[in-house]
């Protein structure tokens, strides 16, 4: 299950607006515990696919070394990541599913059609090496009442 | 000198999200590390003995990869390894 306040939820959709009609991404910062990749604070992070920007996303691992290291001195891991899907559904894809590496966490796609955010899905990637790896869908929480944590 | 482990390895690492190793290179920290916690090797490195593709190995802020002596580069007590599995997609 992925757990969100309504502030956090809003935010990565509108960048998914904003970056349209590219590909945005980002880092989800927050805990996991009993199943439950809890979110507090979602990190934009620039595409580094600007020559395919429409239909790739890449975070540089420089960004990802800066992110991980502002959550450690607060107290938090990275539990997920964070695309947009500009025209096509909120689905993963093969691109997605190759691409993804970091088992238990969750992976959110949001699809944006002409500029709106549309529907947002989250896929936690299970198993326990690359060779086994698998998406699994799950809940998605917004939970409003926490607005005031986030 | 520190390494840090990104969350899906943690399971491998006894939970620690920092391990502290004794090492005068990238590789001799590397090796410490994965002899701490042998059961980190498989997801490191391939059949081969190499790093996997996807596995990013900085050290402070510079990828292993770029660095002119990438493996032997000389670490200090101060410096930092960070493990990073890449992250990448699209539809």
């Amino acid at each position: 299950m992925l757990k969100l306040c309504e502030q956090v939820y809003d935010a990565i959709r509108h960048y998914g607006e904003e970056t349209y009609p590219y590909e945005c991404c980002g880092v989800l910062l927050g805990r996991s515990a009993d199943g439950v990749n809890e979110v507090e604070e979602a990190v934009p992070a620039g595409n580094t696919r600007i020559d395919s920007a429409h239909n790739r996303y890449q975070i540089a691992p420089q960004d990802l070394v800066k992110i991980q290291r502002q959550g450690r001195e607060r107290g938090l891991d990275i539990v997920g990541f964070y695309h947009s899907h500009p025209d096509h559904p909120a689905q993963w894809s093969k691109t997605d599913f190759a691409e993804a590496h970091w088992i238990g966490c969750s992976y959110v796609i949001t699809s944006v059609n002409e500029g709106v955010a549309q529907e947002t899905n989250s896929f936690l990637l299970t198993g326990t090496v690359e060779e086994d790896k698998a998406f699994e869908s799950e809940a998605v929480v917004v939970a409003a009442l926490e607005a005031e944590r986030c | 000198m520190k390494i840090h482990i990104p969350t899906p390895l943690r399971i491998y690492s006894n939970r620690q999200d920092t391990v502290s190793v004794h090492a005068s290179t990238v590789a001799e920290a590397l090796d410490a590390l994965t002899e701490k916690h042998p059961d980190l090797k498989k997801h490191l490195y391939s059949d081969e003995g190499k790093l996997r593709s996807f596995v990013n190995v900085y050290l402070n802020d510079e990828d292993i990869r770029y660095l002119p002596e990438k493996h032997a580069t000389r670490v200090s007590e101060k410096d930092a390894l960070s493990i990073i599995p890449s992250i990448a997609g699209g539809c």
